[in-house]
């Protein structure tokens, strides 16, 4: 049997194909890519500072730099799951996290960083729900990446565990500040 | 404990696929007729599995089970019934699991209606099947577990499923088009087969034809219904968009139209036979390409599914193995295939392999469009571009607007030679007569005349024409496979005059408007009466009413509707239209521009029905072949030299 080399044609199409593929998965963040839910400014609020009762927070607090808002609650079993991963991410990184205390009791919240630390530049009181109804949040926690424009980026449904950090979010957030950095 | 089932069962299912690819080949390298003769019933083991496994997670929803995230990130009790089953493959997981369920059902397929194989061939078919299987249930487990548990901690509730998902179109979308992709592993399966025993005769030829017409009218139906959903849903009247993953369906339908005629010349005179096995291949790839497209994220589009890097890589490798490894397969053994027909320049021979060229340019174009921002993105090192419908356009149109010529005159060619007689002297009043009548109606309908268009719709008519003199002229039909023909190509040239037409000839207007303000719109007269609120099961909607009229007369009032989904936190456009065979009157509510004020959308489109019911005729043309009577006769495997001379 003669080999013919022309068969080798359609073999090389291939692998140039899936060389380019490759490369192009490698070079993309999947995360970024648009859905139904992110890529949409974050919801305008004016809500109460958790510690200084006084202080009106807003969105434009947010803005500036990539951050988290983390949605939580004292009743919420997973928000204590997290916390540690939250507290570790504050202290190691200078990525600031923003916490939205949803349907709580102010008491009660405070006494609950006091005995846990704060990982929160800072807490808005939303004790009506209302940021969280804005937000779609179906249940505490949950932990948006917002740009330096405050648009959300990435939404992620659950507590942070050290593997949904470093798999999910770190690329996320790195990739975000990548884009603003250069 | 369901979900547990369900996942269990797909376990073994892995089991048995893999049981699948490894005995019969076993039993073929052996001799052994007993292992090769295992297939049939593993591979009823197989479908028997996986229907219990998809059967537990329709379940899961059924029961609002908000512990497996799946159910919990894509139902919501409040969610009706029939979209609580259609949310079972609403996204990944679950669509994957309805992929490697029809998958096994075709497998069980091929183990049931396959008298005409040989033992040996049966057995290496289902062995590549099996193979198939095996990676995409591998995949299922190892990457998209649709059966994970949110345990201890679930949400009270789901988050609903994509409200742009929640309509009839999307039931029944996802499972044609995955009968499609899926069906085109049977031909691939052969053509890997009869590649390992480097025969390759007329009867191979002829055992691919009924399942590549049956998986083609199946991928045909599924981008119809697409398309038309995308047409009423999207909000934007518009019916096809170039998105990366429509082209992703495109291309295996382009290639599978391609390797439909090739298989004819091959089965019936002998030729091109190494080229119909490659496009066998490259069908089968380009659906498996498409599936990479979709769930890996490299590409973005509307469609796409939410996305895991592991599965894109897991894809990736697939690819490589499956597709790799055929084209390898194909280098070394492809040599020893000779195709020994001569053929003159208009013989049928001719016709088909200039069928073929140009189907395979025209995916080219798609792919290379498709993939263009990609390979920009890599060579620029991050840089962003897009390739749009102008491209596809220009490139893609004038590529088919040549083949459509060629099918006007192909269907009455005949094999190695056909006479000037056939083509032009029995034909020349009606090529005459059709671009005048065709004018003429032109001239009395519409205002001015367009050329292009007029030369597309001539073609379109010219086909159509031909096709209705030989079946008058032929008496009766002599088989399935020729009625199927005449129906599929009559089918293309009804979907030719739809676009054309509405290309051409609809028109459309973005307009605020008052309660009681009225818009006159190519003759007809919208007034919008006003809007109310309105609740549906998991919605609240802005429904607005405008009756239409023309001449004075009533024609229809159109309710479209702005609905907020409150647990998705979704707003959609939900529009209105008056359906016609002649012409669509089409209203889309947009955005509230004022104290009453509403921004709304009226688009009047003639004919625009026609491309969706070419796209219905063409699947039945296909399915309408598998009634052939040849297919089912049980015949010995034809040799290489005594190759069947019909028409």
């Amino acid at each position: 049997m003669t080999f013919n080399k022309s068969l080798l044609i359609p073999l090389g199409v291939f692998a140039l194909l899936v060389v380019f593929l490759a490369l192009g998965f490698r070079l993309q963040n999947p995360h970024l890519l648009p859905s139904v839910l992110i890529d949409k400014p974050f919801p305008e609020f004016e809500l109460k500072d958790l510690r200084e009762t006084g202080l009106l927070r807003t969105v434009a607090d947010l803005t500036g730099e990539v951050s988290l808002v983390n949605v939580w609650a004292t009743w919420c079993p997973n928000c204590l799951v997290e916390h540690p991963e939250l507290l570790r991410i504050s202290r190691e990184t200078d990525l600031p996290i923003y916490g939205v205390n949803y349907n709580d009791d102010n008491e009660k919240a405070l006494g609950w960083l006091a005995r846990h630390e704060n990982p929160y530049e800072f807490s808005v009181v939303d004790d009506k729900g209302t940021l969280a109804i804005d937000l779609g949040v179906y249940g505490a926690p949950e932990t948006f990446v917002l740009d330096t424009r405050g648009v959300i980026r990435f939404r992620h449904v659950g507590p942070v565990t050290p593997e949904v950090w470093r798999e999910t979010l770190l690329p996320v957030v790195e990739h975000l500040q990548g884009i603003s950095g250069g | 404990m369901i979900p547990e089932f369900g996942h269990f069962s797909l376990i073994l299912a892995l089991g048995l696929s893999l049981a699948l690819a490894v005995l019969p080949a076993i039993g073929v390298y052996r001799r052994d007729a007993l292992l090769m003769q295992t297939g049939p019933s593993i591979a009823t083991g197989l479908f028997v599995f996986l229907t219990f496994s998809f059967g537990c997670l329709v379940y899961s929803f059924l029961q609002d089970d908000f512990s497996v995230a799946y159910v919990a990130n894509n139902s919501n009790s409040a969610l009706p019934l029939q979209y609580k089953i259609s949310a079972v493959w609403g996204a990944h997981e679950g669509s994957f699991l309805l992929w490697t369920l029809i998958a096994s059902g075709w497998t069980l397929a091929v183990a049931a209606f396959s008298r005409g194989l040989t033992f040996d061939m049966k057995a290496r078919v289902l062995s590549v099947l099996g193979l198939l299987c095996t990676g995409f249930a591998s995949f299922l487990l190892f990457t998209s577990n649709p059966f994970a548990r949110n345990l201890p901690f679930h949400p009270a509730d789901g988050a609903d499923l994509n409200p742009l998902l929640q309509d009839f179109g999307l039931i029944v979308h996802p499972p044609m088009l995955y009968m499609g992709y899926v069906g085109f592993a049977v031909p691939f399966a052969l053509a890997i087969a009869t590649l390992t025993t480097g025969r390759l005769d007329a009867a191979w030829a002829r055992w691919s034809r009924p399942w590549t017409h049956a998986a083609w009218a199946f991928l045909t139906v599924g981008i119809t219904l697409g398309s038309w959903w995308a047409y009423y849903e999207l909000g934007w009247g518009g019916w096809w968009f170039w998105d990366a993953v429509e082209n992703a369906s495109f291309m295996p339908w382009l290639v599978g139209t391609a390797l439909i005629h090739s298989l004819a010349a091959s089965e019936k005179r002998g030729v091109f036979k190494r080229w119909t096995v490659l496009l066998a291949i490259s069908t089968f790839s380009l659906s498996l390409l498409g599936a990479f497209l979709v769930r890996s994220g490299v590409l973005t589009s509307v469609h796409a599914f939410a996305v895991d890097p592991s599965r894109g890589i897991f894809i990736l490798v697939f690819l490589v193995l499956v597709i790799g490894g055929s084209l390898t397969l194909y280098a070394f053994k492809a040599s020893g295939i000779k195709s020994e027909a001569q053929f003159e320049w208009n013989s049928r021979e001719a016709m088909l392999m200039i069928n073929n060229l140009l189907l395979v340019v025209a995916t080219a174009s798609v792919l290379l469009g498709t993939l263009y921002p990609l390979l920009y993105e890599v060579i620029t090192d991050g840089k962003k571009i897009s390739v749009g419908p102008p491209y596809f356009n220009r490139v893609f149109v004038p590529i088919v607007c040549l083949l459509f010529v060629a099918m006007m005159v192909s269907p009455f060619s005949r094999w190695r030679k056909t006479s000037g007689d056939v083509l032009v002297r029995q034909h020349w009043p009606y090529l005459l007569a059709t671009p005048v009548v065709v004018c003429l109606v032109t001239y009395l309908v519409t205002t001015g005349i367009d050329l292009i268009a007029v030369g597309v719709e001539t073609l379109a008519v010219w086909i159509l024409v031909l096709l209705a003199r030989h079946w008058w002229q032929a008496g009766s039909i002599s088989s399935a496979s020729q009625l199927g023909m005449m129906l599929a190509h009559a089918g293309i040239a009804v979907a030719i005059l739809g676009v054309v037409v509405t290309i051409t000839y609809s028109e459309g207007r973005d307009v605020r408007m008052n309660p009681g303000d009225s818009l006159e719109l190519a003759g007809y007269e919208f007034t919008f009466e006003g809007v109310q609120k309105v609740r549906g099961p998991n919605y609240l909607a802005d429904q607005a009413e405008f009756s239409v009229l023309k001449d004075g007369e009533f024609v229809a009032k159109l309710r479209p509707e702005k609905r907020f989904y409150s647990v998705a936190q979704n707003v959609m456009t939900e529009a209105d239209m008056d359906a016609g065979l002649l012409r669509d009157v089409y209203v889309a509510l947009g955005e509230k521009v004022g104290a009453s004020a509403w921004a709304v959308r009226v688009h009047v489109k003639p004919f625009v029905r026609w491309i969706w019911l070419g796209g219905l005729l063409i699947a039945l043309g296909g399915f309408v072949t598998l009634l052939d009577k040849r297919y089912r006769r049980v015949t010995k495997p034809v040799s290489n030299n005594a190759v069947g001379s019909s028409v």
